[in-house]
């Protein structure tokens, strides 16, 4: 049956290049494990070649299908669920890119797209070691391939194919409207895509720039991580246990530069765009790609280990094979909604849980299986490292920082742990505090080897010379302690004495770190930056500790509401962390004087804009923050709140809505309360109290109006909010030619009508109280002020520099130990 | 035995140690029943929002206080009291996690997750992109 104004030759072209590219992958992966294998050069050529063609093919075939993805998205082809689904015609063009991350299948895409532009340089650099390495990346291509090819093998769905049409994906099926006589038994309309006029959209939560640019460049991250885990694996096959780390260091650094900037700008995109109140929460999805880059960084540093004295070669096989297993481990993870209720995302299975778990373990049990059997023969050094040698030192580092990285993933994978013994175990309460309190001293162990290790030497250190080189920073550090406990402050004091003074200590050592690398630079480098890559990646952690130290220790609530109902709470609960604008009435809040001022709206989608207004109390501070947020957005119901932050050397001032009005509620339901009061009596409202005043009857009244009878009475009232502001009104009540009217007054600002209903003789009276929402327009925010938070984003930019100025390094070293040899 | 070995060997013992210490602090998940038969101890019940039952919160008046009652799958209900803003998708959700204790006849509730139903069903099939604990606001849908 033919349907009209469907476009079916993209989907088609589509479904080609990824059987093409399945099959690519495949014969790719034998060719180059036949050229590995073969004990003739003449053979292994051939084969070789072979898998080249084979490999280019996969190559093209990813490029057409990412193409031809983008050509459905970009001309708004919604005949396809995956354009359908995650983007519309009013998503501007910036944000077209980052549909691709939002499904599951773009960013398995997009992982493919990085590993055949891996596998090209692989090609061009690798020489010997290109058929073992290209084996496992092609295998790896072909894993990827199998989760977007969507075909069913004896009825077990292998992948989810980005180009399945609406009609087919079961979405339409429960739509009346677009089925024949309005039966959902029958078939589609044949113009049912005239129904079908716009789509789902993006998440406005990832209308973000950060969004754009962070998942690719996390994903090169990821994807990076498969080289030094082939070179391992290529080494233990091809039994040439030592020479592969030369190629796989440059890689690794490369790698966790790249990694590690893709977590950062991962934690800026939540600060920025996501209303949890800062960057990074321990969420399952943060610590899967943590882990994976804290084992890396272990490996990078017993790989620097073995190339120096030889030892620690069987650390940094285990470390190499580790880290892309836990990438593998954390795509499971993150993607088979095993995490269920432990994360705040629905991660929702795409039933491909078995399909995920295979892919983990056809790459991590063969490749274990392997060291296991090679473990003996690697070689390794059977003299004792000395306790003056900085190899010692590296190692106790990464070993720490290896163990810290797999206690994390440890309490990340409570939800597997339950599902595979069939326990009943929840995240504890205080779960961020439950990673923080391991971490601190693995942050101050850290910055401690990481300020000392490099004024030792490699096997063995003087220690007059030691403690000569430093001497200078050690006491640099301690005048910068001295000051830092004079005039700096850590003011997290809820989780007690003993954590308190970890963060003390933790951020006197980041700073120790911090100095010591940098002197490290001047004193054992004499100040050439082509060298100093390790000191300025250190330099660059240090900060990045001492900013996460100080930023998240001082982190301050400026809504701190004193209004409203005190409700009971014990010691330590969250104080009252919200705090109610009513437009255009400033409220007291700590340093500043808050306004909302009122609200835009985005000409195309329902998202608003809030003005507020905040002002510092000594005249000095004035700023206009306006946290936006999209109202019930295309099935994302309810409010998604995007913050605002104004941005300081030294702090951040960073707010966001958490409640607004109800336009819907403007209907006005309460009904008026009746109280019986004299001249002078007092009564409580919800936020304050009035007091009747004297009573008066109008006279003289204009008789046209009136009639002969009419009559008008004034009640002046006094209304005392417990904000400390007094309003004074005048409610009336007319008898106008026999009818009796009531003109209410009302403060808006209180959100009270009050309303005169009777006068009686002795002139008390029976007055109307309603306390409306409707009234007015409110905003509900919460505010923080985070310090210091400039020093982790500078730390993390610091890092990476330095470790690329260590890759170009290795590379020029690897590029003339060619040309010697 | 190396030096190295008996830092190893301190270092695991260290890690196991710490991985016990965690597990002694994790709380459990629970319906209403086995959450009132152990007052004060921090559960995470699984209900829903008893639709039938007024949600009582009033931003002009507390904004930080929230009160409803939340029933779970064998149907048995109780009140619970939230000491912060309302999850704009309350109403909405199909299946709530709440954090907190069971205490003087209440659910003293510290943080609120919520899952919402989409407006597609194919719609929950996105997952995959990612992180950001919102426990004030859980309209992520993510």
């Amino acid at each position: 049956m033919d349907y009209i104004g469907e476009h079916l030759l993209p989907g088609q072209l589509g479904h080609f290049f990824i059987i093409l590219s399945l099959v690519a992958s495949l014969v790719a992966t034998f060719a180059y494990f036949k050229s590995s294998q073969a004990s003739l050069a003449e053979n292994a050529g051939y084969w070789k070649k072979l898998a080249r063609i084979a490999f280019i093919t996969e190559v093209i075939s990813v490029f057409a299908i990412f193409g031809i993805l983008f050509y459905i998205i970009y001309n708004h082809l919604f005949e396809y669920k995956y354009a359908w689904q995650h983007s519309s015609r009013s998503l501007e063009l910036k944000y077209l890119l980052a549909c691709f991350w939002e499904g599951q299948e773009g960013s398995f895409l997009l992982w493919s797209i990085w590993h055949c532009l891996i596998g090209l340089v692989i090609m061009k650099t690798a020489k010997k070691w290109e058929a073992p390495v290209m084996t496992v990346v092609s295998f790896a291509q072909l894993a990827l391939a199998t989760m977007i090819a969507g075909l069913y093998i004896f009825g077990w769905k292998m992948g989810s194919n980005p180009f399945i049409l609406l009609r087919d994906s079961g979405v339409l099926d429960n739509s009346p409207a677009l089925h024949v006589n309005f039966d959902v038994n029958q078939p589609l309309k044949v113009d049912y895509m005239s129904s079908i006029t716009d789509g789902n959209d993006l998440n406005p939560l990832l209308q973000n720039y950060w969004m754009v640019i962070h998942p690719p460049v996390l994903f090169l991250g990821f994807a990076t991580t498969i080289v030094p885990f082939a070179f391992a694996i290529a080494g233990l096959w091809k039994k040439d246990f030592g020479e592969w780390t030369k190629q796989t260091l440059p890689w690794s650094l490369f790698s966790a530069a790249v990694l590690g900037l893709g977590i950062m700008m991962g934690a800026i995109w939540a600060y920025e765009s996501l209303s949890f109140g800062g960057y990074w929460a321990w969420d399952p999805v943060e610590n899967a790609s943590l882990v994976p880059w804290m084992i890396l960084i272990s490996g990078i540093h017993t790989l620097l280990i073995y190339k120096h004295t030889g030892n620690a070669l069987r650390a940094t096989y285990l470390f190499m094979i580790l880290s892309f297993g836990f990438i593998l481990y954390s795509t499971f993870l993150t993607r088979s909604g095993i995490l269920g209720e432990a994360s705040v995302h629905a991660f929702t299975d795409l039933g491909m849980n078995w399909q995920l778990l295979t892919f983990l373990l056809a790459f991590v049990i063969p490749a274990l299986v392997l060291f296991a059997i090679r473990y003996k023969e690697i070689p390794a050094i059977q003299k004792e490292e000395h306790t003056s040698s900085r190899e010692f030192w590296m190692f106790i580092g990464s070993l720490i920082f290896f163990l810290s990285a797999i206690l994390i993933i440890g309490q990340t994978s409570l939800p597997v742990i339950n599902k595979v013994f069939g326990t009943n175990i929840a995240p504890p309460e205080d779960a961020e505090f439950s990673y923080n309190s391991i971490q601190v001293y693995v942050a101050i162990i850290m910055a401690l080897l990481t300020a000392i290790s490099q004024y030792f030497k490699y096997r063995r250190t003087d220690s007059k010379f030691f403690w000569k080189k430093i001497l200078i920073p050690t006491i640099l550090a301690v005048v910068a302690a001295a000051a830092f406990i004079l005039f700096g402050s850590i003011n997290y004091l809820k989780k007690g004495p003993v954590f308190t003074a970890a963060l003390w200590l933790a951020a006197i050592c980041s700073m120790y770190s911090i100095i010591a690398n940098a002197g490290y630079i001047w004193l054992g480098l004499k100040g050439r930056l082509k060298l100093s890559g390790g000191s300025i990646a250190h330099v660059g952690f240090g900060m990045v500790l001492l900013g996460i130290v100080i930023s998240a220790s001082n982190k301050e609530v400026l809504t701190n509401n004193r209004n409203g109902i005190p409700a009971p709470l014990g010691d330590g609960e969250n104080p009252m962390e919200n705090l109610t604008l009513v437009q255009g009435l400033t409220v007291d809040m700590g340093k500043y004087n808050l306004t909302y001022e009122g609200d835009s709206t985005h000409p195309k989608k329902p998202l608003s804009f809030y003005k507020i207004r905040f002002k510092s109390k000594d005249g000095k501070e004035e700023f206009v923050l306006k946290p936006n947020s999209f109202v019930n957005y295309k099935g994302n119901e309810g409010l998604m709140s995007n913050p605002a932050s104004r941005h300081y050397w030294d702090h951040d001032v960073f707010t966001y809505i958490t409640s607004i009005s109800n336009p819907d509620a403007a209907k006005d339901t309460t009904s008026f309360r009746t109280n019986k009061l004299k001249q002078g009596d007092t009564l409580f409202y919800s936020s304050g109290f009035l007091i009747l005043q004297e009573v008066k009857k109008k006279d003289s009244l204009p008789e046209e109006l009136f009639g002969k009878e009419g009559s008008l009475y004034e009640a002046p009232i006094k209304v005392y909010s417990k904000t400390g502001s007094v309003y004074s009104v005048t409610s009336r009540l007319a008898n106008a030619k026999g009818e009796a009217l009531a003109l209410p007054d009302t403060i808006t600002a209180e959100s009270l009508v009050l309303q005169l209903q009777n006068v009686y003789p002795d002139n008390s009276i029976d007055l109307g109280v309603k306390e409306s929402n409707a009234v007015m327009k409110y905003v509900t925010i919460k505010a923080y002020r985070f310090p210091f938070i400039l020093m982790l984003w500078l730390g993390v930019l610091v890092t990476t520099i330095g470790i690329i100025i260590s890759m170009v390094r290795r590379m020029q070293l690897n590029r003339s130990g060619e040309a010697t040899s | 035995m190396k030096k190295i070995h008996i830092a190893l060997l301190v270092m695991v013992a260290g890690a196991i140690a710490l991985l016990l210490t965690f597990l002694k602090t994790t709380s459990t998940y629970d319906t209403v029943d086995t959450a009132m038969s152990k007052p004060g101890k921090y559960v995470h019940l699984m209900a829903r929002l008893d639709k039938t039952q007024p949600i009582e919160y009033d931003a002009v008046k507390n904004p930080n206080y929230l009160s409803f009652t939340a029933v779970d799958t064998l149907g048995k209900s109780v009140k619970v009291v939230y000491h912060n803003a309302k999850p704009d998708n309350l109403e909405i959700s199909e299946k709530l996690v709440l954090k907190g204790k069971y205490q003087d006849g209440q659910f003293d509730c510290k943080e609120i997750q919520t899952k919402c139903p989409s407006k597609y069903k194919e719609e929950q099939a996105k997952g995959g992109v990612h992180p950001g604990n919102v426990p004030t606001n859980g309209s992520m849908s993510k």
